[in-house]
């Protein structure tokens, strides 16, 4: 798509510069307008002054190409999207994606197959933030003060600035950041350091590691101990380690060796329920078997065959540790890992933020620029810097939202968001992407470059000019032509891995030993550190092993509750380093006693309408020596109640088989006993009718639960995809959350240390959909290839097919959701798949196998005259997989990867003797126990 | 032949004059009394609930009650069926009853058929408001559209759709043809010029000759006909919206006749209900007399133990069947949740109906109209633990969820009574709520059998 984007802000903003030039032209007409004849020249003049207007072509605007990653510009074709690579950022670090865009704005966003650190998948954050490009309550105006400013006149207010810094060398200048990648802005501040060296640059992230791990190949690990470290979980490296741990649990008839999971942590994570094997524990004793570890002495009985599983895979094994543990395990731990180690990290640079604190209480500061971030709600509770910023003369702000950091700045400038400006970032293990946008900035924001160009004197420079220069700088030669183009088509920048990156380690203490209850902080699953607040996809996901959406929790175990009888929803008061908290209960199979965990990114006032009192704020119990917790925290009851909205209300399987799990040893032994166990699917001659024949194409999946990591990520790209409606809390409470696939959690065995499955349901599909037989106007129909359709516009909404439906996959639209307060913002038009119906109130919904994607393949096909290839169509859950746990393809072609799964030992279908015949399978779980430690 | 301490049928000393006149002066005669208009106001007032629920319904949509994933059927289903069966009393006692010659029917059958008829008004109502999109309800109908769909034929909602319809116009049509010497009579009877008018329109021209009573018979005997079997059908069609399902607790194929002895169950009690306070209330206390009351009893009696037999069968079949979601099923409706509901039912249509053996109890009217009013409340609580116990916990625990009626829903439920009762209201005040013709035969045929 040829975007040639004439930044003229001169003629949106109808800048004296431009009224003075109209004025020059053509003198003031008033006194022409007397007479008739001068009318008639009124009006020509001002014909031609509105034709000329629109040239302005006073001042050049450098053209800017965007490259798009499948299609040449002049292959635009409408109805047909294009695909643009850029990137995402999580704490700094890039994340690869595609982003699929028709006509000029940006619908959906997919990993980029090219990048190391999505390789084609998603996470849930990468997901929402197209939602977030979108959201109306972002800022649109710069602010000073109560009064609506405009760029320029905070441009006057920087020459004044840099007048002052250039006389005193800047020395009450500050610059507060979160932790960057970005080549272009980090050199960019190098040079505004250079230029003023008495400023000072601050780094504040609110979930960054004392010290950033190396990235390891978890691929080649043949045995992992994880303790207090989610690897599997959300976080910037989260898609490459679960590509590369599911490689490890693939049961392709022994081709792949299985690899062996231990993980010890104090609540339960994704990682966890990935174990082979799980030890619930709070800080103190992971602490504690840390130290055992590291030095050999006192190891608890069920740790001795995990060390000497990993002593007899030294240099094929991990140990991979939490920032809780202490330097000296982490030492341990980094020389043991050392042969697997792949990438040096990229530290966080910059001042820390305690220095900081420190300036703004001594008075040092005049004018503080923050980027980007949200520190007046996610800083240490000690730092008290909310309070302590008003210290500070100037404020300035860069920000998406007018957040509770704006609230405290004078100026406040819109930020624009990453898939609106150009950008350049770094993975975790150094490779460069250049982030090109997708649309004009929609509010007319800012990016972080070009507010750091204003700071260096450079107002007119655009963000593209300023990122091209930096990598025409870093590419010397006569071919950055096409350097910068292949850059911007593949999403990467060649060669750039393991890049250039300042060493800093913040010093590092120990977490705060004591005793009684302790407490552990996490980010929260679905709006992390709580930047995505106003994000109505993430708060409405539900969290795993909860289900828990619209709200945090503080989470217990079955044997704390019981101790404190304390129920479910009950509100406690938390207790702890002198602050009070409440919040309400959880009761949490798995998590470890006397152990509280709360997420962090709840409790917001100023985040915007979907935000704003949802959950309660953990960071005012956050103290900077110990930001991932610690002991002395004490509850008392209130006898209050909060109601929880959550989508699952039951996590026991009941003696139901809908997750077949076995060990790698059964299932060597006798393949077909691990899946094939309860009463089996009738056979096929089963029936009174005549079997139809699918001939041609037969559509259909299969779920690979040995890789699920339960992330979520399929059912957001889903709603992502498909245009579905966030309900509301009030909504999901009454049990109409409208996920089309949804992944199920299940606790099996004893609630102080459970075994835990994930299970993603979909539409099963089913050759015999019981929702077909009892629709009455025939609104679900059967397509030759095996689809089961439906039919919003013939729908009724008897909702008979919902009650047939043994897999309750069905959802109905209960009342008017694109109407609702988080669906009916005009801007959010902009976001909807034109491929998928919105549907409106009284109809039922669901899984449509992405049957957009699957036309426009064989449209695609057919048109090039050619057969479907394997692969070439992807649905949106499969596509966001990290684990590539979900494969869809064409069951009649035995070559196919879905034919293959079918083919296992392991496969089945769920409730499959109820004769459904799904489409939708699933292949068991198979966990590796290690036979040392069964015997403990 | 006459068992010494039976009451009679109808109370001696009438003869065609003096019953046509007392039951003609309920609506001519009497004035309108306080009585009357405070329980129409009352049912009026419940009927503009109703207006004020449905139009919000309409407005909103479906989801002001409260039903979610997966109960997606709640109060609007049960009361479909509660109504629904409700009306098969009507129906029973006119159709059924005449074809097998049992006298005693005469006097209640013209109120129970008018009650099945406002019944069915009430029913029909629901599958209509439940709809997630009622404007294009039509759907269901068979017609030939310009897209040439036809309704989907396997499913039982269409099944539903004929078996109502067809219900309800045959009932009206069995109803009116039986109105029509009583509304000549009331015609001829009435004295204002324009009531004349009406009542004249409504009686099609009856001039009570050979030829027309003749007629009369014949088309009264062949509507009789054609009702007798859709007291079992319309409700084994509409049982059959459940059992065709796979849902663990609706997929029994007791269901049919199970619903059906159900329906003439709750039927009974509600016409008891009814016509309890309205003997009393207008002294027709010797036209519908204790026998009536007594026999109305004695087939809840009957149709009781059928229905607690289908409840023992499912219970039994569940055990048997060895299936774990069937087994579950019975537990849960026994134990989880909504096992207040479950008790209830039990001791509303089991335990309670058992006191019908005494015959003391058969002939108190208080005591059957609170035995009555149990009954009624036991088989609403039946189709509501059929329809949500069964949803809400089924084959996959994840999907497992809880049903709560909202407000909406009680007011929905609550004003259809008013739709019912006001209907009937109008009904008692405007029309002869007593067969005059067969009245008025059997009270002949009585005279004639003691003069021979």
């Amino acid at each position: 798509m040829n975007m040639n984007t004439w930044r003229s802000t001169d003629e949106l903003e109808d800048r004296p510069a431009f009224r003075d030039w109209l004025q020059r032209e053509f003198p003031p007409l008033a006194s022409e307008w007397t007479n008739e004849a001068s009318r008639r020249s009124f009006l020509k003049i001002m014909g031609a002054s509105f034709a000329l207007a629109g040239l302005n072509a006073c001042t050049r605007q450098a053209l800017e190409k965007v490259v798009p990653y499948v299609r040449q510009p002049e292959d635009l074709v409408p109805g047909q999207p294009l695909y643009f690579a850029s990137a995402l950022n999580l704490e700094g670090y890039a994340r690869g994606i595609l982003v699929e865009s028709h006509e000029g704005r940006p619908t959906k966003i997919e990993g980029n197959p090219e990048h190391p650190a999505s390789l084609g998948a998603s996470d849930v954050f990468m997901q929402a933030e197209i939602l977030a490009l979108y959201d109306p309550e972002r800022s649109k105006s710069v602010m000073n003060g109560l009064e609506v400013s405009t760029w320029d006149e905070f441009l006057a207010l920087v020459v004044q600035e840099r007048e002052k810094w250039k006389s005193n060398g800047g020395i009450g200048l500050r610059l507060l950041t979160g932790h960057i990648t970005s080549p272009t802005l980090l050199s960019q501040i190098e040079v505004l350091l250079q230029e003023f060296p008495n400023a000072k640059w601050h780094v504040h992230e609110p979930l960054a590691t004392k010290a950033p791990q190396p990235i390891y190949d978890v691929g080649k690990a043949e045995v992992i101990l994880a303790v207090e470290n989610d690897f599997l979980g959300p976080g910037p490296a989260q898609l490459k380690y679960a590509r590369d741990f599911a490689s490890r649990r693939r049961a392709d008839s022994g081709a792949t060796k299985f690899n062996r999971l231990y993980v010890a942590e104090s609540t339960p994570s994704m990682t966890g329920a990935r174990a082979d094997y799980r030890y619930a524990l709070g800080p103190r004793a992971l602490q504690e078997f840390g130290t055992a570890l590291a030095t050999e002495a006192s190891l608890p009985s069920w740790g001795v065959p995990i060390l000497a599983d990993l002593t007899r895979n030294k240099g094929r094994s991990l140990i991979l540790l939490g920032d809780s543990l202490s330097e000296e395990v982490r030492q341990f731990a980094r020389n043991w890992n050392r042969p697997l180690q792949i990438a040096q990290p990229l530290p966080s640079n910059g001042d820390s933020l305690s220095e900081f604190m420190q300036h703004v209480e001594a008075g040092k500061i005049e004018t503080l620029v923050i980027l980007g971030g949200n520190p007046a709600y996610d800083t240490p509770m000690d730092f008290k810097f909310a309070e302590k910023l008003a210290l500070v003369p100037l404020r300035i702000r860069l920000g998406l939202y007018e957040d509770e950091t704006s609230a405290l700045c004078q100026w406040r400038l819109p930020e624009a968001h990453p898939l609106e400006t150009w950008s350049d970032a770094r993975a975790f293990d150094g490779t460069a992407t250049i982030m090109q946008p997708l649309i004009e900035p929609l509010y007319g924001g800012k990016s972080a470059h070009e507010l750091m160009a204003a700071l260096a004197g450079n107002a007119v420079v655009s963000g593209y000019e300023i990122v091209r220069q930096y990598w025409h700088a870093q590419h010397a030669g006569d071919d950055f032509e096409k350097y910068w183009r292949k850059s911007l088509h593949d999403g990467v920048v060649a060669g750039s891995a393991g890049g250039k990156s300042s060493p800093f380690a913040p010093s590092v203490r120990a977490a705060a030993s004591g005793s009684g209850l302790e407490l552990v902080f996490r980010p929260s699953p679905s709006i992390r550190d709580g930047r995505f607040a106003n994000n109505a996809w993430l708060q409405e996901l539900p969290q795993p092993f909860t289900k828990i959406t619209w709200d945090n929790s503080a989470l217990i175990s079955p044997a704390t509750a019981k101790r404190l009888h304390l129920s479910n929803e009950d509100v406690v008061d938390l207790k702890y380093r002198g602050r009070l908290v409440r919040a309400p209960v959880w009761i949490l199979p798995g998590q470890a006693d006397d152990c509280v965990t709360v997420h962090l990114g709840y409790g917001r006032t100023h985040a915007g309408r979907v935000g704003n009192g949802v959950g309660f704020d953990a960071y005012a119990l956050r103290t900077s020596d110990a930001p991932w917790g610690g002991s002395g925290l004490e509850i008392v009851k209130t006898g209050l109640r909060h109601p929880f909205a959550t989508t699952q209300h039951h996590q026991s399987m009941e003696g139901r088989d809908q997750v077949r799990v076995g060990t790698l040893a059964e299932f060597q032994q006798h393949p077909a006993a691990v899946a094939q166990v309860g009463e089996p699917a009738p056979g096929g001659d089963e029936t009174l009718y005549v079997p139809i024949a699918y001939k041609g194409h037969a559509w259909g999946m299969a779920i690979d639960l040995g890789a699920c990591i339960g992330c979520n990520v399929c059912t957001i790209a889903c709603q992502a995809e498909n245009n579905i409606p966030v309900v509301g809390k009030e909504e999901v409470a009454r049990g109409r959350e409208m996920h089309w696939i949804r992944v199920d959690n299940y606790f099996e065995g004893a609630p102080e240390n459970p075994r835990i499955h994930f299970q993603p349901v979909p539409c099963m599909h089913c050759e015999n959909a019981p929702c077909e037989l009892v629709c009455p106007v025939g609104a679900t129909a059967h397509s030759s290839e095996g689809l089961n359709q439906m039919v919003y516009n013939r729908c009724v909404g008897t909702r008979y097919c919902s009650n047939n439906c043994p897999y309750k996959v069905r959802r109905f639209n209960f009342l008017e959701y694109d109407r609702n307060p988080f669906e009916s913002a005009p801007v959010l038009k902009l976001l909807r798949n034109p491929d998928v119906t919105v549907r409106t109130r009284g109809v039922m919904e669901k899984c449509t196998y992405c049957v957009q994607r699957i036309n426009r393949v064989r449209i695609e096909a057919e048109k090039q005259n050619r057969p479907i290839r394997d692969g070439e169509i992807i649905p949106a859950c499969a596509q966001a997989c990290p684990a590539e746990a979900i494969v869809f393809g064409d069951i009649n072609d035995p070559q196919s990867r879905v034919a293959k799964f079918k083919a296992s030992p392991l496969n089945y279908g769920l409730l499959a003797e109820l004769n459904t015949r799904p489409r939708t399978t699933y292949l068991a779980k198979l966990l590796n126990p290690n036979p040392e430690a069964e015997k403990t | 032949m006459n068992v010494p301490d039976e009451t009679p049928v109808v109370a001696p000393g009438y003869d065609s004059g003096s019953v046509t006149r007392k039951i003609t002066d309920v609506v001519l005669a009497r004035p309108l009394g306080r009585g009357w208009l405070a329980g129409f106001a009352f049912a009026f007032a419940l009927l503009m609930l109703l207006n004020f629920a449905i139009g919000w319904l309409l407005i909103r949509g479906v989801g002001i009650w409260g039903i979610n994933i997966p109960v997606a059927w709640g109060f609007a289903i049960v009361n479909f069926v509660w109504w629904i069966g409700i009306g098969h009393a009507g129906t029973f006692i006119s159709a059924i009853l005449l074809l097998l010659h049992q006298d005693w029917r005469t006097s209640i059958n013209r109120f129970a058929e008018a009650m099945t008829l406002f019944a069915v008004a009430c029913a029909g109502l629901f599958p209509l408001l439940h709809l997630g999109r009622p404007w294009v309800f039509y759907w269901l109908l068979p017609y030939p559209d310009t897209m040439g769909l036809w309704p989907q034929w396997r499913s039982p909602l269409v099944w539903d759709v004929f078996a109502v319809s067809t219900y309800a116009t045959v009932s009206l049509m069995f109803w009116y043809v039986g109105l029509i010497p009583d509304l000549a009579t009331m015609r001829d009877r009435s004295a204002p010029r324009p009531l004349q008018f009406i009542y004249g329109v409504m009686a099609l021209g009856w001039r009570g000759s050979a030829r027309h009573w003749k007629r009369f018979k014949m088309a009264y005997l062949l509507l009789a006909g054609l009702a007798t079997p859709l007291v079992l059908s319309v409700h084994s069609v509409v049982s059959l919206d459940f059992a065709v399902a796979i849902v663990p607790g609706w997929h029994s194929t007791i269901f049919p006749p199970y619903f059906v002895a159900g329906a003439i169950f709750s039927g009974f009690a509600m016409v008891l209900t009814l016509l309890i306070p309205v003997r009393k209330a207008y002294g027709l206390q010797d036209f519908i007399t204790i026998r009536h009351l007594e026999n109305c009893a004695k087939i809840m009696l009957a149709t009781g133990l059928m229905v607690a037999h289908g409840y023992i069968t499912e219970m039994f079949m569940s055990w048997y069947s060895d299936d774990k979601f069937d087994i579950y099923m019975t537990l849960n409706r026994m134990f989880g949740p909504y096992a207040p509901a479950w008790w209830l039912l039990m001791f509303c249509n089991v335990l309670v109906p058992q006191a019908l053996w005494f015959k003391s109890i058969r002939t108190n009217p208080a005591i059957l109209f609170v035995l009555a009013l149990l009954v009624n409340v036991g088989m609403w609580t039946e189709r509501y633990v059929i329809v949500v116990t069964s949803l809400h916990r089924d084959f996959m625990p994840s999907a497992w969820g809880i049903y709560h009626p909202t407000r909406w829903d009680w007011m929905t439920l609550i004003g259809s009574f008013g739709l019912f009762l006001s209907l009937l209201f109008l009904f008692l005040r405007l029309l002869p709520a007593i067969s005059i013709t067969e009245m008025s035969k059997l009270v002949r045929d009585k005279k004639e059998s003691r003069q021979q």
